[in-house]
């Protein structure tokens, strides 16, 4: 897209987003868009007509405007069942004003989505129609937001973000005219804020949405996603607009509010994390490696001095005077070379930002010490400004806020070796993470349950209040992080987990520190040159002439025209950035547009096959009902030994190729589930999840699932609300597998009472479920009403995912072998399984990393996303195993209570028995699963017949996956075949999801007629986070 | 920066105040202090500032007593000095607060950067701060609270500063000291070994501990005032005043040990940590 100033009369009155596209966009477009949005609307929906299932929607959409609450307007087009989802949403809405937006933010999404197919058409034929139709688009989420009396959220922006968004064009405008001499030069940014509210002119595109990273040399990255692309693509770009190969100590934060900085997880959607927020992002160090003379590039130590220097001139990093000066003197050199009277009379410090307020006295310290380096060279200072920055007792602590149980103010800092906790600057205790059995949340509390000091018998569990649910979650999720990375040798479940969503985002995914660290000794490539550029001030060249080389490097994604790209020139970057920090450079990549046609093309042909459909969009973030600890301390006992158990079973569940790839991310959710000790409501969850779907691929996410249980260190408490949610969606999923696909949907949703019920029941045999929905009922609302923004979500993905298979079916085989090998090795021996799977991943993890192109990411986030799938159904055989296998259940429950130090619980004999036990649940299903694994089988009913053959297909995309497994059996003479399709979707709230599922089941019924739908399951995982509380 | 312990100690400077003759009369104490044989104190002082002088080559600057001031031999109370700072405490005991003053003077002259406190809530006794070379301990004593220990947070803010529960009425670094980078000396009472469990929690960084019979011998000065290369020393309290502890200071290898002794002066409160206080006016070269 162009980049365009609207006029700013227009853009203060309309919203961000409005204000935003505006940018992109004529101002005269924009007037029109304003006149024209009643009519707009119409247009769209003429347009919408069309059969697809967009063009039912529309209507609702108008409907939703008007009350959000009631937007569901699925009903026509989906099954009753599904409709169910309505009343959640409306319960939602009920709740407190924090719940209230995740719904604000699902309206919008849908509002666009649905208003999506239009500019697409037009697009093709005419730009500026296709401005236009942006225009209106843009228009109408404006009007719904406003509409909706919930609005308030905090991500309303205030009149300043208006403002700032005007400066932004201006500066844009600007950078027009400068682009082209001067995209060499990096600008410096004061206020990463200014910045980031400025970026939020990204237009939101039908499928495509801008993104703009402020990277830590101020300057600004942007670039343009697919709206359900995941953080881990984005952070791939940007890593590799960086030419950073040592990216694991670094992440992508967006800004909730001045004072809550969010990790993007790569592993998860980005539209789902941001709900609203602006696609603006800052690029910062997430793990500081405690001693960066081990970073292998000089590159990566530079980034870290910018983060550092950041750090310092914010005042997050304190520092004495002496030290101030000290490292102020080595930026210089760093920057500027040796010093040089002559020419250093020239540089005005105030330039430069060496602590939160600079005195002359400092600057003079600092160029006395500057004289003192002479002979350094930029990365050798560098070096020692590290050296010294890493000995700050504040280097690397991330300070949350927080009361004590006594209601004083205190600071949690999390850091490579634990938690600390302040009041004031002092620090007043400290737990290392050897030292930290669990770690939990529930709302706005944090707990961590400590080992028992010397002399005392028992555990202790130490409580803090959080400002909010948000920030304890986030806290919760930090520390998590932390100790995965810092502490263990690979991230707790072996990547591989997203199966079991329920506990999604709450795992670190990424490698560890020492994955990483094993990894950049694979990296082999002269040093890169850049170009060195401090933070605040013009961008001088240090390391050489080569900037215009760097630069162009940087900037090879992105194919935008070069008037399109603006960067400051130095000199005047120097001027600008100093004073108002928004000096930034705008890449722009023409090829949107291109983008949407594509996407739409994919939804149409959208079609679903087989008997099952698997819908997932669970996010379910698993809290851990305090319920469900005390039963884990009734079976204390027995505790002992499966520790015991899990420590010797080494856990790694076998790792499928998928899971090899996936390395990095999707882990998290399976993680969080594991780690806590819900696991027992997990598993009723799997139960319930469980359909048809092919064993081997459950299987195998089973294994992932053990790993991930050895791995879970910390447990979310809030699980149990959530795992309420899953258990009801699950139990609806089972209902509707039961019946026939048609019919199935509706009875599924009115069943949801009874289906929770059941759940409970089921999970009352591993004992802490039921009483996890009761605690959790205020909780899970807003998971519902995510729940179906995620079905949104889910309709882009499947149009996405046809097109993927067909042009994906090199991707299958790889993708099948997994899958057989998979399912033996779960069900003979767990333990064994998992140990090689945890190899590989290993090995696997380095090797990728080193490579790092952002296409490897998003293979990686493929293959997540498929062992997702295959996780889902995992889950729902573990469920039924737990039924039967009420001690084992238990045993899986306590491992979180380790978690710290028990890294090693090895969940898989668990889930094998889990798996035996499934078929009891689902009849239809056993059959599938007894093909690839007879031993599994005789578990499963005794309906092991002879497997003739088994196929499994898969596609990928990055949202979405697709998975078709084709099973021909015999079994008493009769000859089988079924199909198992499994699509899962990824995406923000956009998707309708019901729509979705209805049309997936109506095009396998269409296209395989002489087969009957046995079974639909439909997971859904939807990510609160955000939108919790 | 003095932030790795390699920087501990280092010291070009020892700071000491003569014995005033009312400390011996216990007038001026106030708190109820035995009265004690001046002679045999001044001469325990003035065989300290030998060593300082003479054992350990340190320039040694004596500032004159002040009758007004009984314990103002006791400076060690009175600033926490680091690298080029040194933050002039508010006693905890009004009386007290005066003997800042000549202190203050003497290490401005000396160059450092001097921090007040200028807090009227805060108070903080020089001797219930512990620097391990890596970070600061605050002992929260009768003499010392919250307030304080934050000041020295803000003072030295390279470094963490974690507070202490002293149980005990003493100051933390009367039963505790550093014998080396890497090595925390602490006596065996309770209110020590207390102390020593909460640091191990706090900080960190892996110290070796070496517990020393008696509470007052680990009431040690690690000094370095030379070079990098000679071997530091370490003053302690000497076999004449604690000989059951001589043994357990012998486990300290990689120093010199350099017994003094301050029996008499112990009397009014006096450790070595508060008899005297060293500094390095080049200590970042």
């Amino acid at each position: 897209m162009t980049t365009e100033v609207g006029s700013t009369s227009e853009v203060k009155k309309e919203s961000e987003q409005l204000g935003a596209d505006a940018t992109k966009e004529n101002p005269k477009e924009v007037a029109e868009n304003q006149q024209n949005q009643s009519s707009d609307l119409e247009e769209e929906k003429d347009s919408k007509s069309s059969p697809s299932a967009k063009s039912q929607s529309s209507p609702h959409r108008q409907k939703r405007q008007k009350d959000p609450s009631e937007s569901r307007g699925i009903s026509r087009f989906i099954p009753p069942w599904l409709k169910k989802q309505k009343s959640y949403n409306l319960v939602v809405a009920k709740d407190g004003g924090d719940k209230k937006e995740p719904t604000q933010a699902v309206v919008e999404e849908r509002v666009l989505e649905k208003e999506e197919p239009l500019p697409e058409e037009e697009r093709p034929a005419k730009g500026d129609v296709e401005e236009t139709a942006q225009r209106k688009q843009q228009v109408i989420k404006v009007d719904v937001k406003e509409e909706t009396p919930s609005v308030s959220g905090p991500e309303t922006q205030p009149a300043e973000e208006v403002r700032k968004e005007r400066e932004d064009e201006k500066e844009i405008q600007e950078d027009k005219s400068e682009e082209a001499a001067k995209r060499e030069t990096k600008e410096v940014q004061t206020n990463e804020l200014k910045a980031e509210k400025a970026a939020q002119k990204a237009t939101k595109k039908a499928k495509t949405v801008q993104c703009k990273v402020t990277l830590l040399d101020g300057t600004e990255y942007s670039c343009d996603l697919e709206k359900s692309a995941k953080g881990q693509v984005l952070f791939d770009k940007v890593c590799e607009h960086l030419n950073l190969l040592e990216k694991d100590y670094f992440g992508l934060s967006f800004q909730e509010s001045p004072e809550q900085k969010n990790w993007l997880d790569p592993a998860k959607q980005i539209k789902r994390q941001l709900r609203n927020l602006p696609w603006l992002f800052t690029f910062n160090v997430k793990f500081y490696p405690p001693d960066p003379s081990q970073l292998t590039e000089d590159i990566t130590r530079y980034f870290l001095c910018l983060q550092l220097r950041q750090d310092i001139a914010s005042g997050r990093l304190p520092c004495s005077f002496v030290t101030h000066a000290l490292l102020g003197s080595y930026t210089l050199q760093a920057e500027l070379g040796d010093y040089d009277p002559e020419e250093h009379a020239s540089h005005d410090l105030s330039d430069f930002q060496f602590a939160p307020s600079q005195t002359k006295e400092l600057e003079e310290k600092v160029v006395e010490l500057h004289k003192t380096h002479r002979g350094l060279s930029p990365a050798q200072a560098d070096s020692q400004f590290l050296e010294n920055a890493k000995r700050l007792s504040m280097y690397g602590v991330d300070l949350h806020h927080a009361k004590d149980s006594e209601g004083v103010d205190i600071k949690l800092g999390v850091c490579a070796n634990g938690l600390l906790i302040y009041k004031d600057r002092l620090r007043i205790n400290r737990f290392a993470w050897p030292k930290i059995l669990k770690i939990s949340y529930k709302r706005s509390n944090f707990y961590i349950k400590v080992r028992p000091a010397e002399l005392e018998q028992f555990e202790s569990t130490i409580g803090f209040k959080l400002p909010n649910h948000r920030a304890a979650k986030r806290l919760w999720k930090v520390c998590v992080e932390h100790h995965t990375f810092y502490r263990l040798v690979s991230p707790e479940q072996p990547p591989k987990a997203k199966f079991l969503t329920l506990g999604s985002k709450f795992r670190y995914s990424g490698r560890t520190q020492a994955q990483t660290r094993q990894a950049s000794t694979l990296i082999d490539r002269p040093a890169p040159h850049f170009e060195r550029t401090s933070s605040k001030r013009v961008s001088r060249i240090l390391d050489g002439a080569l900037i215009g080389d760097a630069d162009q490097s940087l900037r090879k994604d992105f194919p935008g025209p070069a008037g399109e790209v603006s960067a400051y020139g130095r000199g005047a970057v120097s001027t600008a950035t100093a004073q108002d920090g928004d000096g930034r450079r705008d890449v722009r990549s023409p090829t949107k547009a291109p983008h949407v046609q594509l996407i739409e093309g994919k939804k149409n042909s959208l079609r679903v096959e087989g008997d099952n459909i698997y819908v997932r969009h669970s996010n379910l973030m698993l809290e851990d009902l305090d319920k469900a600890q005390e039963d884990i301390l009734k079976h204390q006992a027995s505790i002992s030994e499966l520790k015991r158990n899990f420590m010797e079973s080494t856990p790694e569940p076998r790792p499928n190729e998928w899971e090899k790839r996936r390395i990095t991310p999707l882990s998290l959710q399976t993680q969080g589930r594991k780690g806590d000790h819900l696991f027992k409501d997990i598993l009723s969850m799997k139960e319930k999840h469980q359909t048809a779907a092919t064993r081997t691929v459950e299987e195998k996410a089973q294994e992932a699932d053990k790993s991930s249980h050895e791995t879970l260190n910390v447990v979310e408490e809030k699980k149990q609300a959530e795992v309420g949610k899953d258990e009801r969606v699950i139990t609806e999923e089972m209902n509707g597998k039961e019946i026939s696909p048609g019919s199935g949907p509706g009875e599924s949703r009115k069943v949801e009472p009874l289906t929770q019920k059941d759940s409970t029941s089921l999970s009352s045999e591993s004992s802490s479920s039921s009483e996890s929905e009761e605690e959790d009922g205020g909780e899970y609302r807003p998971h519902h009403r995510v729940t179906e923004g995620t079905i949104q979500e889910e309709q882009e993905e499947y149009e996405e995912e046809v097109e993927e298979e067909a042009s994906r079916a090199a991707k299958v085989v790889e993708r099948e072998q997994p899958v057989p090998e998979a399912s033996p090795g779960k069900q003979a021996g767990a333990s064994v399984s998992t140990v090689e799977t945890v190899a590989q991943e290993n090995v696997v993890a380095p090797k990728v990393s080193a490579e790092k192109s952002v296409h490897e990411g998003a293979l990686k986030q493929d293959v997540s996303e498929d062992t997702e799938d295959e996780q889902h159904k995992v889950n729902g055989e573990v469920s039924h195993v737990d039924i039967d296998v009420m001690p084992q259940i238990i045993c899986c429950s306590e491992p979180p209570v380790v978690k710290t130090e028990m890294v090693t619980i090895s969940d898989a004999s668990q889930r094998t028995e889990i798996s035996t036990k499934e078929v009891p649940i689902v009849q239809t299903e056993t059959k599938t699963i007894t093909y690839e694994s007879p031993q599994v089988d005789g578990g499963a009913a005794g309906d092991s017949g002879t497997l003739l053959t088994a196929q499994t297909i898969t596609s990928d995309s990055m949202s979405t996956t697709t998975t078709t497994h084709i099973t021909k059996t015999i079994k008493g003479g009769i000859s089988e075949t079924r199909i198992e399709k499994r699509i899962v979707i990824t995406g923000d709230a956009d998707i309708d999801h019901d729509q979705a599922l209805a049309q997936a089941i109506r095009e396998a019924r269409e296209q395989h007629p002489d087969m009957s739908v046995t079974r639909v399951v439909v997971h859904k995982e939807t990510e609160l986070e955000e939108g919790e509380d | 920066m003095g932030t790795s312990g390699e920087g501990l100690g280092r010291c070009t400077h020892a700071l000491i105040r003569g014995v005033p003759e009312s400390l011996a009369s216990g007038e001026g104490a106030g708190a109820g202090l035995p009265a004690l044989d001046l002679a045999k104190a001044q001469r325990e002082h003035g065989v300290l500032g030998g060593k300082l002088r003479q054992r350990l080559g340190l320039q040694l600057l004596e500032l004159p007593p002040e009758e007004s001031l009984p314990l103002g031999t006791l400076l060690g109370d009175t600033a926490v000095i680091q690298g080029d700072t040194a933050l002039i405490t508010r006693p905890w005991s009004p009386a007290r607060r005066p003997e800042v003053d000549g202190v203050r003077k003497a290490l401005q002259d000396l160059g450092l950067r001097i921090v007040e406190m200028g807090d009227e809530n805060a108070t903080l006794d020089g001797t219930d701060v512990l620097f391990t070379g890596r970070e600061f301990f605050v002992g929260l004593s009768k003499w010392t609270n919250h307030r304080g220990a934050e000041i020295v947070a803000d003072t030295f803010r390279d470094f963490a500063v974690s507070t202490v529960p002293v149980s005990s009425p003493s100051h933390l670094r009367s039963f505790c000291g550093m014998g080396g980078p890497h090595t925390v000396v602490a006596g065996s009472g309770d209110a020590a070994q207390k102390a020593v469990r909460a640091m191990a929690v706090l900080t960190d960084h892996p110290y070796a501990s070496l517990t020393l019979p008696d509470d007052a011998a680990a009431d040690c000065l690690f000094l370095r005032p030379g070079l990098p290369g000679v071997p530091p020393f370490l003053l302690h309290r000497g076999g004449g005043d604690l000989p059951n502890s001589q043994e357990a200071l012998q486990k300290l290898s990689d120093v010199t040990l350099v017994p003094v002794s301050c029996s008499e002066l112990e009397k009014a409160g006096a450790g070595l940590s508060s008899l005297c206080l060293v500094l390095s006016t080049r200590p970042h070269s």
